[in-house]
């Protein structure tokens, strides 16, 4: 671990005097030192402008959601008389978000969560308000869960390639492990029984007790949404190993057509069986559907009620201020704001995806055939020297570098084949992700020269 | 101990070859049973053939094996049988209203304030709208408020935050934003804190009475212990430098590892405030053991009494010992009445724990125009001077009539001078002078006299009959309603 010498000393009397900090204080689990950090370090360092510095880092390593930034603010500045969302009209309103610090939630947020998630969902699976647990983020509601389902040295089995951030939300302070499910393009990366026994087989050999399968739906960084079948199958597996499901559908929202998502809800809604009901898990925010990461809202949906109960209680670390809930209640309430912006976000992003994949088509490269999400899942494995974690880190850096692109490579994401870039798109103007296209186009035509 | 002593024997000679070889069969044996225990259970209890009808799987719940939780989330839903939340509870079940149900359970369980809500709400309806939706050029620019910001708070919020605090503990000290990170409430902070301090199975003493809270704060996730470190009320419950020293003794013989010290200043649940002389006297305390010190500051701007409110800071740094040991958490929950904004903060003069706590607010940060609405509501010095001048003078009012009103009825309270509350000895009323009688007395004051107070006893105090009246969410007409239920149960008792 690197650490300096006077930190392993573990007797108090310690003359140096350095007083010392815990495992978790010093450990470099939060990944923040990892390579890819360059990227973002590069970006800050010299982010683009269209006006001021057009010829700086573009920002393509981000899933965020600005696309539909002015469906939001017409809302806001509009149907906001008087400053009523804010709570700030009359005594009662201010009075209870004040002193308002109950884990349970304000019931009108959780009931609006509950019909927000239902629409998007397209009314095919109903949402309890109740089983709702409001925390700060989806970060928080993955690590809460992970908590509460797995102990010390157990591991949840992750499929890859996966969301970079999980191995510290999901390790970090929980000391849980992650087993990965190795997924590759020759069935565009969707998992098979077959890698799902062997995940749950490696972690069986090395003795370490499996506790549940995390999943994303639709997935980050692959941009698609996971097939029904594979839905049932996951459940299966769990059910016969006797572990947990999470599905994160934090981007269930962005789905470019509402027919090819299905959540996990919509299996486990037709089975009355609590013992099989108990062990699925939903974890959303408004992060990335809504773009309002700034917020902080995050859930827990558990169709088990002692999850639901421990969850709660534990969320005391992470709660969302009651401000937060009274002014996105009103808002996740009015279904004819909700419904059109389902709707338009969807519109917009299917475009933007439509967008890059052509452009990037034209410059001959492939992507994964997408469905949903802030991003594309791109294949640069033929411009690679070495098929190695190296040879695509070095592509990276001349992406990085050269085009001034800052994108996230395969590795990072524990892809098992070489050559796979995330590429983010909605947090940008069009103008911009043309601009990031043209880069790309020259770079291309430059390589074709030699 | 009583395993040495037959080994002694063993090896002496004496007791022989029966005791030599029994040991190490009970050794052996139990070495099993510990095994056992440890071994995970059986991954798949329930084997079932893989069929291809899906119906088969998922229709017989009898066959399929009830998945569980993690053996740290199995206490966590457990029903609560500390005093103090059960208290809690009651109250919901009947809470007194002084107009719709005045025979109601009053509640004085909870460090809450609404003195001052007068004042708040007239700036929350004159500045909230603004201080959220407006950004430098007068424009509503959603970004402001959407996007992701750093987790650790927004500079604007940090600067702001490091004025307000140093004015509310009187502009003797200053803090310096870099050392601060902003946290979702009080809760997280110090829960952040003990993540960064100690390791699973390490321990941090903590002078008694303390905040129940803290038994869940700190030992939900974290798995650090709390040892308590019992104070008197001959010292006024004020912590000594040689009980710190008996009870870190005592928990090195016992294999503890301690990292640090926890208190609260001013203190929770007896409100007396720390000298000078004892912040110095601990810290170097803490210097010589080479521990942390953690300082939980949350009522520092309800001080009422006359005695002067120190801050660690201050002393931390006046600069004759490493003040990388020292940590203060601060909250706007007791002060500024808005727990449920969530707004909370570390302060830390370690670089690497302020990093760390950085990092780790991605689990806890407070949402975005939240942090707008308290960047312009703590930068307004003005309303601030005009609040705190009044929230303070509001408790001491409060308190003068909550403890003349006790008095009267023969019943003494702690000596203090800060926080939402008074540290109130019963003992008179314990028909037991006994932990046993303590709670018994709970429970008729809940019952009988309908008044939720949280006993000692949920707060580790060693002494039985003291129990925690939070008074600052009173009206002046609801002080009388309480006296006299605490009188007539009183002369119940003693007659």
């Amino acid at each position: 671990m690197g650490l300096p010498l006077m930190m392993e000393r573990s007797s108090n009397n310690n003359n140096n005097n350095v007083v010392e900090l815990s495992r978790v204080a010093v450990s470099d689990t939060h990944g923040e030192d990892s390579p890819y950090f360059a990227g973002w370090k590069a970006y800050d360092e010299n982010p683009y402008d269209e006006t001021h510095n057009p010829s700086g880092v573009i920002q393509m390593g981000l899933a965020e959601n600005q696309v539909s930034f002015d469906l939001l603010e017409t809302y806001l500045e509009k149907k906001n008389p008087e400053g009523s969302m804010w709570g700030s009209k009359g005594a009662p309103g201010f009075r209870e978000n004040a002193l308002f610090q109950d884990y349970h939630g304000l019931k009108t947020f959780r009931q609006a969560m509950a019909s927000f998630m239902e629409q998007i969902r397209g009314g095919k699976s109903r949402f309890d308000p109740d089983r709702i647990v409001l925390t700060a983020g989806a970060t928080a509601a993955n690590e809460l869960l992970t908590f509460i389902l797995a102990d010390p040295n157990d591991a949840l089995l992750v499929p890859t390639p996966y969301y970079p951030g999980f191995d510290r939300d999901l390790r970090w302070r929980t000391g849980v492990k992650i087993v990965p499910i190795h997924c590759d393009s020759s069935n565009n990366f969707q998992i098979t029984p077959e890698a799902l026994e062997s995940a749950y087989q490696t972690a069986r050999d090395a003795n370490i007790r499996v506790r549940g399968v995390l999943i994303t739906n639709p997935s980050n960084p692959l941009g698609a949404t996971v097939q029904k079948k594979v839905l049932e199958d996951l459940l299966d597996f769990c059910v016969r190993k006797n572990i947990h499901l999470v599905s994160d559908e934090i981007y269930s929202g962005s789905v470019f057509h509402a027919s090819e998502f299905t959540s996990v809800a919509e299996i486990v809604e037709n089975i009355d069986d609590v013992s099989v009901k108990e062990r699925v898990h939903i974890v959303y925010s408004l992060s990335k559907d809504l773009g309002l990461p700034g917020f902080r809202v995050g859930t827990i949906y558990s169709y088990s009620d002692n999850v639901v109960k421990t969850a709660r209680r534990m969320s005391s670390f992470t709660l969302v201020s009651s401000q937060t809930q009274h002014m996105l209640a009103s808002m996740l309430s009015d279904v004819e704001f909700t419904e059109n912006y389902i709707r338009i976000n969807r519109e917009r992003l299917r475009r933007r995806y439509e967008t890059i994949v052509e452009g990037l088509k034209k410059a001959g490269i492939e992507c994964l055939k997408g469905s949903a999400g802030l991003f594309c899942w791109m294949n640069l494995g033929f411009l690679l020297e070495k098929k190695t974690k190296d040879g695509e880190l070095q592509l990276w850096d001349v992406i990085l570098k050269e085009l001034k692109l800052n994108i996230s490579p395969g590795t990072s994401c524990h892809c098992s084949e070489f050559g796979w870039f995330r590429v983010c798109f909605a947090n940008m103007s069009e103008n911009t992700l043309e601009i990031a296209l043209k880069r790309i186009h020259e770079f291309m035509d430059r390589r074709r020269k030699f | 101990m009583r395993l040495i002593v037959p080994l002694r024997g063993v090896i002496q000679g004496r007791g022989g070859l029966f005791v030599g070889s029994l040991i190490p069969c009970c050794l052996f044996y139990f070495l099993q049973l510990y095994l056992k225990g440890r071994r995970p259970p059986p991954s798949d209890p329930t084997e079932l053939p893989r069929t291809s009808s899906r119906s088969n799987l998922f229709s017989r719940g009898n066959s399929i094996g009830r998945v569980r939780v993690s053996s740290r989330a199995v206490p966590v839903a457990k029903p609560p049988d500390s005093p103090y939340y059960i208290g809690l509870e009651r109250v919901k079940t009947d809470p007194y209203d002084r107009i719709t149900n005045t025979d109601g359970i009053i509640q004085l369980g909870l460090a809450e304030s609404t003195l001052c809500f007068d004042l708040l709400q007239r700036w929350m309806s004159e500045n909230l709208m603004e201080s959220i939706m407006q950004s430098g050029d007068g424009e509503f620019d959603i970004s402001s408020i959407a996007m992701y910001k750093p987790f650790e708070g927004l500079l604007e919020l940090r600067v702001a935050f490091a004025d307000f605090m140093s004015r509310i503990m009187g502009g003797k000290v200053s803090f310096d934003p870099s050392k601060m990170v902003i946290t979702a409430g009080g809760t997280p902070a110090i829960e952040v804190l003990a993540f960064c301090l100690a390791d699973h199975g390490n321990a941090f003493l903590i002078p008694t009475p303390y905040y129940p809270g803290f038994e869940r704060d700190i030992k939900f996730r974290t798995g650090v212990e709390l040892i308590p470190v019992h104070c008197r009320s001959s010292d006024n419950f004020t912590v000594t430098v040689s009980a710190l020293e008996q009870a870190f003794n005592q928990a090195r013989k016992r294999g503890s590892k301690v990292s640090g010290i926890l208190f609260s200043n001013p203190s929770n649940p007896v409100g007396n405030i720390l000298s000078r002389e004892t912040l110095h006297d601990i810290l170097k305390f803490a210097q010589e053991k080479n521990i942390h010190v953690i300082y939980d500051e949350i009522f520092a701007g309800s001080v009422y009494g006359e005695k002067e409110f120190v801050s660690m800071a201050e002393i931390a740094d006046s600069g004759d010992v490493d003040k990388s040991r020292v940590h203060i958490i601060y909250a706007l929950s007791k002060d500024l009445s808005i727990p449920g904004f969530r707004a909370g903060v570390i302060y830390s003069f370690h670089e690497d724990v302020v990093s760390a706590a950085k990092k780790l607010m991605r689990f806890s940060s407070v949402s975005v125009p939240v942090q707008r609405i308290l960047i312009s509501l703590l930068s307004d010095v003005r309303f601030i001077e005009e609040y705190m001048t009044a929230h303070r003078q509001r408790i001491r009012d409060k308190h003068v009539r909550f403890v003349e009103g006790l008095k009267q009825l023969g019943i003494p309270c702690a000596e203090s001078g800060g926080g939402l509350y008074c540290w109130v000895d019963m003992s008179s009323l314990l028909t037991s002078y006994s932990e046993k009688g303590e709670l018994e007395l709970f429970e008729k004051l809940l019952t009988v006299a309908k008044i939720n107070a949280t006993p000692g006893t949920a707060c580790f105090c060693i002494e039985p009959g003291w129990f925690r009246c939070c008074f600052t969410a009173l009206a002046d007409e609801d002080i009388p309603v309480i006296m006299d239920r605490i009188r007539q149960l009183a002369e119940s008792i003693r007659s």
